[in-house]
């Protein structure tokens, strides 16, 4: 067994564990912070897409005691029914999900991807990758938010939440000098 | 131009004025879904919670000779291993009958760790039970089996041989014939005669399939993600001989089906199994690959359509053949005629359906079976005609569209295809179509366009609801359906609260639970318009009921006054002539003295449920005699294909439906986008692999099963007629299969006007093209 101090939306917990238990089942099982989903447990769906100070991986692939001291978000620590964060709001109106289950993993990869892009990471399909700033294009959210599959098949609804969010973020993020990389 | 059948039934009671019904209402389970706050099954934790494991077996036919258990048990937590030597005994399955569809409810015959048969490459034998997930599933890995091997039949290709033709049954077509479509065949001008195959599919829905049973003395609560929570509380009743009555099933939020969660499969079986031998609640959450080695999917096809035509496109031949497969202990029939039998005026039709069996896992219907995979061969088929008699393929379906069923001569509920195809060529553009193949490029992308039909038959079953009016103005809606992502619960609120004239933030409705009256399956697109005609119903007898509360007060407006001259709106009821000249629900039942009332559709009791599928049935086969009632749509689709590589990408979609009246236009384009995506998938890379020497799925995850991810897939524009079914309550049909049907054949053929390549085996692979 070993302990592992687990900052998770926030509020710190002590857990003992198995040092083989993945942060996805220390999430579920023993903090029960059930928001996050298990689709596969072999980081090939993103259902269990968590961020990490502010970077998202996938939780299944990831050992819990690796994340002692880490600031972890979850889906539950986005936001709630009544103040929610304006990602899921916008999965609501754009209807960017249909069971659900693989909504929690899109959002929180949504909120990483859009950090990613705001810190000029470009993706396979950025025409010019030394550009300091990319519009951020269909294209560019369907190649980046390809590691979360939704069989509902709920992913136009995604493109336009993100697009939504995007385009609000996209003009405060014009207010400030773009940094040159 | 809606044809409108000369004899229907007296108009259904309809809401007016429609507010709610048409309206892009957001679902309402949103915050909970986008918040993480839905539980699904494996999120249910229960006190003395214990966990198990599966263990497979590794041969495809045979008999267990040994069982060494000994290491598993020795792991540390390790509550119990159960196998057919200690397991408890329990009741085998009920044979199929036509009276008690519950009985189709297992997935399989197989009477789990209650025999030492082996049917399958993966049938469970034995179970471990631990007080971790994962200790459970290390010691599964420690139990060695030894086993006597039969000989078994596992390769779908050699079987063919041995197919047998459906023989037609209440639940099953069969075969159907209408002139004589060989000879007409033999002497048709232009005749297009070829062999399509489809591939073994996995629904992969995106939650595995979990189940957690909780016994109480005879008493058991389940939670399973299910698509009909009737069917999983009968049969679990009967397996473990205990009443029904003390059975709970429970599933509020199901993380998608697609017919993979309508039958009740070896996990819920052994989890409560487990429960049961062991004493305390039970959680067993599948893995990925337990679901593809436990839960049937959809079963490959080979199948032959033969087109015969005059020279300006006037189809004389239809002939569909297909094969099949299912399992030696259970399994259901792929019809891959279906829509075949109603799609064309052909003078000659024949089809026929026939089945193999293997001894492999079951299949089970997955979203639109038999119409999923048969629209591939008949569509690609009319292609190639079109091809053949250098015709425009849109004009060549207009000139055979028929104007009754050409098997029968039945009429359609409505049918408008023609409007569909209409409005799609004008959307899309697709007289910017130069028609030979190759003629279209942008840069080294080949690009092509193609079209094909969309075609599903939705069923219609019974249910039974109930609907609480309370004084303060709120309505409660009680019905056992299932929420597998179609917004189920959304669209009942808004038919709720135009049918009652209350805003539709006064309308809660529950659902997936067995404690609350009997829905139907969340199957055959019926789900949707089978619960809207109960609670139309059920609405309408509530404020019958109000109306004579009213009635009995000498100070009420509506005092003399019958429901017909009144209209619900405004939280009350008002005179149609007079509309300021009524009364509020809440003035009504306070002036009564009532905080509530509430009504139920006839089905609460056994006799009543007895009655409720009686007339059911009735209806269902006056109305087959009667007329058609088809959904259906034209797909048009545009791919790019790499002239090097062979890679070929879907770059424009768009479906436009004749899916009669829409409920939620923002829910159903989400389903009809959602099968389409479907249908991408399984035209380019859903495949799964079989090895036919074992009998082994050797492809059982999501990382070898290529479902579709958003940089595979364009923008899905979806468009509808948005016209009632003269024939139902609200116009109502149904949406959630039509989408998937005809999108690979639309991609097949749109790849042959790219490249000139025909490819007539699914998926269409890069390897196909080059």
């Amino acid at each position: 067994m070993a302990e592992v101090e687990l900052r998770v939306n926030g509020t710190s917990s002590r857990v003992q564990l198995d040092p083989r238990v993945s942060l996805l089942d220390a999430l579920r099982e023993r903090l029960r912070l059930t928001g996050t989903k298990k689709g596969c447990d072999q980081g090939a769906c993103g259902a269990c897409t968590v961020l990490v100070d502010g970077e998202r991986i996938l939780a299944c692939l990831a050992l819990a005691v690796q994340y002692g001291g880490r600031e972890i978000t979850t889906v539950e620590g986005l936001g709630r029914p009544g103040r929610l964060h304006p990602l899921q709001e916008a999965f609501i109106r754009f209807d960017g999900f249909q069971c659900g289950f693989c909504t929690s993993g899109q959002i929180c990869s949504a909120v990483g991807m859009l950090a990613e892009h705001r810190a000029g990471v470009p993706s396979v399909v950025t025409p010019r990758l030394a550009a300091t700033a990319t519009p951020l294009s269909e294209a560019e959210i369907r190649e980046r938010m390809s590691g979360n599959l939704c069989r509902c098949g709920a992913y136009d609804g995604i493109v336009d939440a993100i697009q939504h969010v995007a385009g609000v973020d996209d003009r405060a993020a014009t207010a400030e000098p773009a940094a040159d990389r | 131009m809606t044809r409108a059948p000369e004899r229907s039934r007296p108009a259904p009671p309809t809401p007016s004025p429609a507010q709610a019904v048409g309206r892009p209402l957001d679902r309402v389970d949103g915050p909970a879904k986008t918040a993480g706050l839905a539980r699904y099954t494996a999120d249910h934790h229960v006190p003395d919670l214990a966990h198990a494991a599966l263990v497979h077996a590794t041969v495809a036919r045979g008999r267990i000779t040994g069982l060494d258990t000994a290491d598993a048990e020795a792991v540390g937590g390790v509550l119990a291993v159960l196998t057919h030597h200690n397991a408890p005994r329990m009741t085998p399955p009920a044979p199929v009958s036509a009276l008690d569809l519950s009985t189709l409810a297992p997935g399989t015959t197989v009477d789990y760790l209650n025999t030492d048969r082996v049917h399958w490459n993966g049938q469970p034998v034995a179970v471990v039970v631990a007080d971790s997930p994962d200790t459970a599933r290390q010691a599964a890995r420690l139990v060695r089996v030894t086993y006597e091997v039969e000989p078994a039949v596992t390769d779908f290709a050699a079987a063919q041989d041995d197919a047998v033709p459906l023989r037609g049954t209440l639940l099953v077509l069969g075969e159907e014939r209408t002139g004589d479509a060989e000879r007409a065949l033999a002497t048709a001008p232009v005749v297009v005669d070829h062999r399509y195959t489809t591939p073994a599919q996995s629904h992969h829905a995106m939650e595995p399939h979990a189940t957690v049973a909780v016994w109480n003395g005879d008493r058991l609560t389940v939670h399973e993600g299910s698509q009909d929570v009737d069917w999983a509380r009968r049969h679990l009743a009967r397996r473990f001989g205990v009443p029904l009555a003390g059975v709970r099933v429970l599933s509020p939020h199901v993380g998608g089906g697609f017919g993979g969660k309508a039958p009740v499969w070896a996990g819920t079986v052994l989890t409560v199994l487990a429960a049961r031998a062991t004493g305390r609640a039970v959680r067993m959450v599948l893995s990925r690959e337990d679901v593809i080695r436990t839960v049937g999917g959809r079963t490959p096809t080979v199948q032959r359509v033969a087109l015969g035509a005059q020279r300006d496109g006037t189809l004389t031949a239809l002939l569909h053949t297909g094969v099949s497969q299912v399992g030696r202990v259970g399994g259901t029939p792929e019809p891959v005629g279906s829509q075949s039998r109603h799609l064309y005026a052909a003078p000659h039709i024949w089809i026929r359906h026939s089945t193999t069996t293997l001894d492999v896992l079951p299949t089970a219907h997955m979203r639109a079976p038999g119409e999923a995979v048969g629209t591939f061969a008949l569509e690609s088929a009319v292609d190639e005609l079109a091809v053949a008699l250098g015709m425009d393929p849109v004009e060549l379906r207009m000139r055979n569209e028929p104007d009754r069923d050409p098997l029968d001569g039945k009429r359609f509920s409505r049918r408008d295809l023609r409007a569909a195809y209409a409005r799609g060529a004008e959307r899309f553009g697709w007289a910017e179509r130069t028609p030979s193949p190759r003629s279209m490029r942008d840069g080294h992308w080949l690009v092509g366009r193609g079209v094909a039909t969309a075609f599903h038959l939705p069923v219609r079953l019974p249910a039974d609801v109930t609907v609480r009016l309370r004084a303060d103005g709120t309505v409660l809606v009680r019905c056992a359906f299932h929420e597998i992502g179609v917004g189920a619960a959304t669209a009942q609120t808004q038919v709720a609260a135009d049918a009652l004239g209350v805003p539709v933030e006064a309308v809660t409705v529950e659902h997936g639970d067995t404690e609350l009256p009997v829905g139907p399956q969340a199957g055959g697109s019926g789900q949707t318009a089978s619960v809207a005609t109960a609670l139309l119903e059920a609405c309408e007898e509530l404020k019958r009921s109000v109306l004579a509360l009213a009635r009995r007060s000498p100070s009420s407006p509506l005092r003399g006054r019958r429901l017909s001259e009144l209209r619900a709106g405004r939280g009350g009821l008002y005179r149609a002539d007079a509309p300021d000249r009524g009364e509020t629900y809440g003035v009504i039942l306070t002036r009564a003295g009532r905080a509530e009332i509430e009504v139920r559709t006839a089905a609460g009791t056994r006799l009543g449920r007895t009655l409720q599928q009686a007339r059911a049935a009735a209806g269902w086969f006056r109305d087959r005699r009667r007329w058609v009632r088809a959904v259906t749509g034209a797909h048009f689709c545009e791919v790019r294909v790499d002239e090097h590589t062979g890679e070929v990408r879907v770059s424009r979609w768009l479906g436009v439906f004749d899916v009669g009246r829409v409920v939620n236009p923002k829910t159903a384009t989400s389903q009809l986008r959602g099968g389409i995506v479907m249908g991408i998938g399984a035209a380019l890379s859903e495949e799964t692999l079989v090895d036919p020497r074992t009998g082994r799925t050797v492809n059982p995850g999501l990382a070898e099963y290529h479902v579709p991810v958003q940089a595979d897939l364009p923008r899905i524009e979806v468009d509808y007629l948005d016209e009632p079914d003269p024939t139902t309550p609200l116009g109502l049909l149904g949406v959630g299969e039509v989408g998937i049907t005809g999108v690979a054949a639309a991609v097949a053929n749109a790849v042959h006007h790219a490249t000139g390549v025909r490819v007539r085996d699914l998926p269409v692979t890069l390897d196909r093209l080059l």
